[in-house]
């Protein structure tokens, strides 16, 4: 996969899992799981293993989004190794039985791709997240998702940041895809939210069909965004938050902001704004489960990728 | 209409965090005590975060709905240290702010609410209370841009099991949509504009102002309608359509869509033709209801002022 001109080749992408409830209180993603493990016939495709999973059920149970640790946190290597047994977090527990099903993380017989399913309360629409710019597979998928969507948009989020990266529950596959979608409040099922999450998922087994059948997807460009940074809502000292999102940016996500536009406005109507040095496209605007990890959105830039040319080995 | 008095509502509670999930009302308390608030002009003010241990988790609630533990009944039921946090808040909250239906009460109590469901800024109250409706009346004509409506729960008082029917008169502000654990700024500067008038209000009110008498509409609760479910496991079978979803308040009518199946299908609503409200409220998943419908009702107000 070196150059343009070269078709990158991968082997046949035949174990597919499709992760629900790695939030307990992300309703598409539960419904939909527990839909398809009872009926899995619109997931099934030619060629292709299609494992529908619940990942917590104990927080899936609990209508909330983790029980002792947030599970798309877990996979880390200390985690994935760590003994003790069943003194160990429940959530570290999970990652080391979902590694021992669908991994291991980094070896030969680990599932070739697992979508995680995702809501989010931000006004993100439909995106996909991306962990790897040099994930040609992914990158191509993506591409294809993002065709058969439009003129519905579809983005893609690609967060690999040496810092900020996390160690994610579909991070076990080879190729691990995130689809996140909102915005939808946490224990809601809103129907057009679930409907798009359906329709992605729908155009992405047809694109591991049509690959595994052998065609070739010519090299394409994938526009994406790269996590820059996180930004963290201001606080007083005893670490409560003294503002909320400004209106201006509510809702605002993937539209540019500037330095000097409104961010944040405190609970006496002062605005703070903006104080980057270049203009950048935030995202994850006011997601209630970041509150708690510091984090009132993310800012990326648009970066344009390319994907070389792919072919099943 | 012959013109009403009542004596000056001179002590007023201000309540968030019922819910300690819903996060405008803990916001704006946790505000006012920051700055100390405790008199606005000639009206005392008791700011009460109502639940701390369910907003300390961000969770609706630690053991059982806080805001369905005020009726006579379990006010003065025995409690001891294990009976469930929210029994023993409650009757905290009853010696507090009450006790309800005694001398002593609050004036008013003001409970703020969010819902998860498209419902603008909405007044939820028991009884026909003049205060309320007159609150309400000048609350719709200072805020022309936001549509104010008013909910009627249409229950004896000693049965009525929410916060606000402790005091001697007393509303909850609903304010949405907001997701749980999220504060939105223009749900929060609505709700602060919204209590600003109110102790405007109260100010005119003690100071002697005639409120001219009128009509108000209001929405008074009828039925509610659970989601289509498994007979045998009991879980959902079908989400609101996208066709009532996000339209609280727009009259529903026979033939109308108002489930779409996990299989496609549409449902379709068989009934008189009613208002919908708390459309696809998270909360109430776990009560069986996907959205309740009410009856539109005129109701006319005397003029009010103070006694003396």
């Amino acid at each position: 996969m070196s150059s343009y001109n070269n078709t990158a080749r991968f082997s046949e992408a035949r174990r597919v899992a499709i992760f629900g409830g790695t939030h307990g209180n992300e309703m598409s993603g539960v419904t939909l799981v527990n839909l398809w493990t009872k009926n899995g016939t619109e997931i099934q495709r030619k060629g292709v293993e299609a494992v529908p999973f619940i990942t917590n059920p104990k927080a899936v149970e609990k209508c909330t989004r983790y029980v002792d640790t947030d599970l798309n946190r877990a996979f880390t290597p200390e985690n994935l190794s760590a003994p003790g047994g069943n003194d160990l977090p429940y959530e570290v527990l999970r990652a080391q039985e979902i590694n021992r099903i669908f991994g291991p993380k980094g070896s030969p017989e680990a599932y070739d791709v697992i979508f995680d399913l995702h809501n989010t309360t931000s006004n993100m629409g439909c995106t996909l997240i991306l962990e790897s710019s040099k994930d040609h597979f992914n990158l191509q998928m993506m591409n294809y998702i993002k065709k058969a969507m439009a003129p519905a948009s579809c983005l893609v989020l690609m967060n690999e940041h040496p810092l900020l990266k996390y160690s994610t529950s579909r991070s076990v596959a080879k190729h691990p895809v995130g689809l996140e979608v909102g915005p939808q409040p946490q224990g809601v099922l809103r129907s057009n939210i679930f409907e798009a999450m359906r329709v992605i998922l729908k155009h992405a087994l047809d694109f591991i069909e049509l690959f595994n059948e052998g065609v070739e997807f010519p090299p394409c460009t994938v526009e994406v965004f790269r996590v820059l940074e996180w930004i963290d809502y201001p606080r007083d000292a005893n670490g409560n938050i003294i503002a909320m999102v400004h209106p201006n940016l509510q809702d605002c996500d993937w539209e540019p902001l500037n330095p000097g536009d409104p961010m944040f406005q405190t609970f006496d109507g002062k605005t703070i704004h903006y104080q980057g040095s270049g203009t950048v496209y935030p995202t994850f605007i006011n997601e209630a489960a970041y509150y708690e990890k510091q984090q009132a959105f993310i800012t990326t830039r648009r970066e344009t990728l390319v994907a070389s040319a792919i072919i099943k080995a | 209409m012959e013109s009403v008095s009542f004596p000056p509502l001179s002590r007023v509670a201000v309540c968030g965090g019922t819910h300690g999930n819903e996060m405008t009302g803990v916001y704006m308390v946790r505000h006012l005590q920051k700055e100390k608030i405790d008199k606005i002009g000639s009206v005392s003010v008791s700011t009460v975060l109502t639940n701390p241990r369910a907003v300390e988790i961000c969770r609706r609630y630690v053991e059982t709905d806080l805001n369905r533990c005020f009726t006579e009944a379990l006010l003065n039921s025995p409690v001891t240290d294990s009976s469930p946090y929210e029994l023993r808040r409650a009757q905290e909250l009853n010696a507090q702010i009450g006790p309800k239906g005694s001398k002593e009460a609050m004036d008013l109590i003001i409970d703020i609410h969010n819902t998860t469901s498209n419902m603008g800024l909405c007044f939820i109250f028991y009884s026909i209370d003049w205060f309320t409706l007159h609150i309400l009346k000048y609350l719709q004509s200072k805020m022309a841009s936001v549509e104010v409506r008013a909910i009627q729960l249409d229950i004896p008082i000693a049965e009525a099991y929410s916060l606000e029917s402790v005091g001697k008169h007393g509303f909850a502000i609903e304010a949405g949509p907001q997701p749980n654990g999220v504060v939105r700024a223009d749900i929060h500067n609505m709700v602060k504009e919204a209590v600003d008038h109110i102790f405007s209000w109260l100010q005119e009110f003690n100071s002697g102002n005639t409120f001219e008498g009128g009509e108000v509409e209001a929405y008074t609760l009828e039925k509610s309608i659970d989601y289509p479910r498994n007979p045998v496991t009991g879980e959902i079978t079908a989400a609101i359509h996208s066709q009532l979803q996000d339209n609280d308040f727009k009259l529903l009518q026979r033939g109308n869509p108002i489930f779409m199946s996990f299989s496609g299908e549409t449902v379709k609503y068989d009934g008189e033709d009613l208002y919908p409200f708390f459309v696809n409220e998270c909360a109430y998943y776990e009560k069986k209801i996907a959205f309740h419908l009410a009856r539109k009702i005129k109701l006319t107000l005397p003029p009010i002022k103070v006694t003396g």
